[in-house]
């Protein structure tokens, strides 16, 4: 606890380094996501090969993942760049099976309503077909967020400065202050990003708060 | 970048001896093997018991909310507490397999829980009124029909274990990490990146090789596509792929 009183500035700028590193990848890759599990599930060809190469994505280990950006990108192996489209990659691989998935759980009758009703196209998607997937959406988007942020901390080795600098210095020098502070720091921001999503899908969701209301 | 790889590759000197590629690719796998044995006594029997009575369901959430914990910290922690208390090359050894099988333990246990939670009523009611006894419902009926899921949270556990034996090369573990680290801290960047290729290749090697025994063991009844018909045929499109991609929704990567 002294340890934490006597840095606790340090900890903020890393815990802020730390928000930016997880938290725009997850931004990104949702905004990314969204055209693709559409197309996943209007061409339910492209299905299969979407998914097989996320997923592909998805099993390559963080630590290689860092390492191989500098040469994939052009960029220098200190960059903070490589680990935010290393973890908007991650990003990207767990949410289209989910945005495709959720697309596809809405029922056949209420599209058809909808479209009774003249909702068309990207109107019928964006008013209709996207409020009833986000419930699923917003849990693939949780446990993104959540691995996310305990991958960051990973960049430490790598010398890209955020919340696991913490636990690297805690464990090189042995101060256990240090290294709790850090492990309780990612915790927490997990748990607050957590947080955000759950409230975010609640207000986006006010139907499933009606008594018995279901979509 | 892919000339110096190529070179790193051809060089014989990193294709023997303890530093070299089939040595470190051994150890990986060794480490791997015995974190997932181990995970896999405890977090097995576990989940099939939370799933056949219902009971403690909290052991599931409270191993899925464990996974905010950083592996890097948990490595740290328990390498500082443990290492001093045992010598020689163990000090190494032990912690980090520790930590690996810790971290296999919330997949394996959230799989084998989800499939048999997942079990249609009728199925085990069924089994229940042709007069098998407890025990007889779970091996015959509850634990084939998990497989399944039970295999997804398998394969999210052998993932997550590679990709974080590698970041164990920190805590002076052997493996393919050693590559990943030393080449860091060299600033030896074909090295880092050999060995961030080995990782992924074996990564991605060790789920197919697990997907193939999924697609022995499961029944076919139970396939994507419904009694044994494995084709592409119009109507399974929805479900096929599931069994064949690699598993998501239950693993958060180290």
């Amino acid at each position: 606890m002294t340890w934490l009183a006597d840095n606790w500035r340090t900890v903020l700028d890393l815990a802020l380094s730390h928000l930016y590193l997880a938290g725009i990848p997850l931004v990104v890759g949702l905004l990314v996501s969204l055209p693709l599990g559409w197309a996943a599930k209007r061409w339910s060809r492209s299905y299969p090969a979407l998914i097989t190469t996320t997923g592909l994505l998805y099993t390559i280990p963080s630590l290689a993942l860092f390492v191989l950006m500098p040469g994939v990108l052009g960029t220098k192996i200190l960059d903070p760049v490589n680990v935010v489209v290393a973890m908007t990659v991650y990003t990207v691989a767990l949410l289209v099976r989910t945005v495709a998935d959720g697309l596809r759980a809405v029922p056949d009758h209420i599209e058809q309503a909808a479209t009774a009703m003249g909702y068309r196209g990207l109107r019928r998607l964006l008013g209709v077909e996207l409020p009833l997937a986000v419930p699923v959406i917003a849990a693939g988007l949780r446990v993104a967020a959540v691995s996310n942020v305990s991958i960051v901390s990973v960049a430490s080795l790598l010398g890209v400065s955020q919340l696991g600098d913490l636990l690297v210095d805690g464990y090189n020098r042995v101060i256990w202050g240090e290294l709790v502070t850090g492990i309780l720091a990612c915790v927490t921001l997990a748990l607050l990003l957590d947080l955000v999503i759950v409230t975010g899908s609640r207000v986006l969701t006010p139907w499933l708060r009606v008594q018995g209301g279901r979509a | 970048m892919i000339p110096s790889l190529v070179s790193w590759f051809t060089d014989p000197a990193n294709w023997s001896g303890e530093d070299g590629i089939p040595n470190r690719l051994l150890e990986h796998v060794a480490y791997t093997a015995e974190a997932i044995l181990v995970a896999a006594v405890v977090a097995i029997p576990l989940g099939l018991w939370v799933g056949h009575t219902g009971r403690a369901r909290w052991l599931v959430s409270l191993a899925n909310s464990a996974r905010a914990v950083p592996t890097l910290g948990l490595l740290f922690v328990v390498s500082l507490w443990l290492g001093p208390r045992i010598t020689g090359d163990l000090a190494f050894v032990v912690p980090s397999i520790i930590v690996l099988a810790l971290l296999a333990v919330p997949p394996l246990l959230a799989g084998t829980y989800a499939g048999v939670q997942a079990v249609d009523p009728a199925a085990r009611d069924a089994a229940k009124g042709v007069g098998m006894t407890p025990l007889q419902v779970l091996r015959q009926v509850e634990v084939p029909n998990a497989l399944p899921l039970l295999f997804s949270g398998v394969r999210s556990a052998v993932l997550q274990v590679v990709a974080t034996a590698s970041v164990a090369a920190v805590i002076s573990l052997g493996g393919l990490g050693r590559y990943l680290i030393d080449g860091i801290a060299l600033g030896d960047y074909p090295r880092a990146a050999a060995g961030a290729v080995l990782v992924a290749v074996l990564a991605v090697l060790l789920d197919g090789v697990f997907a193939l025994v999924q697609r022995r063991v499961v029944s076919p009844g139970l396939a994507p596509g419904g009694r044994g018909v494995s084709g592409r045929g119009k109507d399974s499109r929805s479900v096929e792929v599931e069994a064949d991609s690699p598993s998501t929704p239950v693993r958060a990567p180290a």
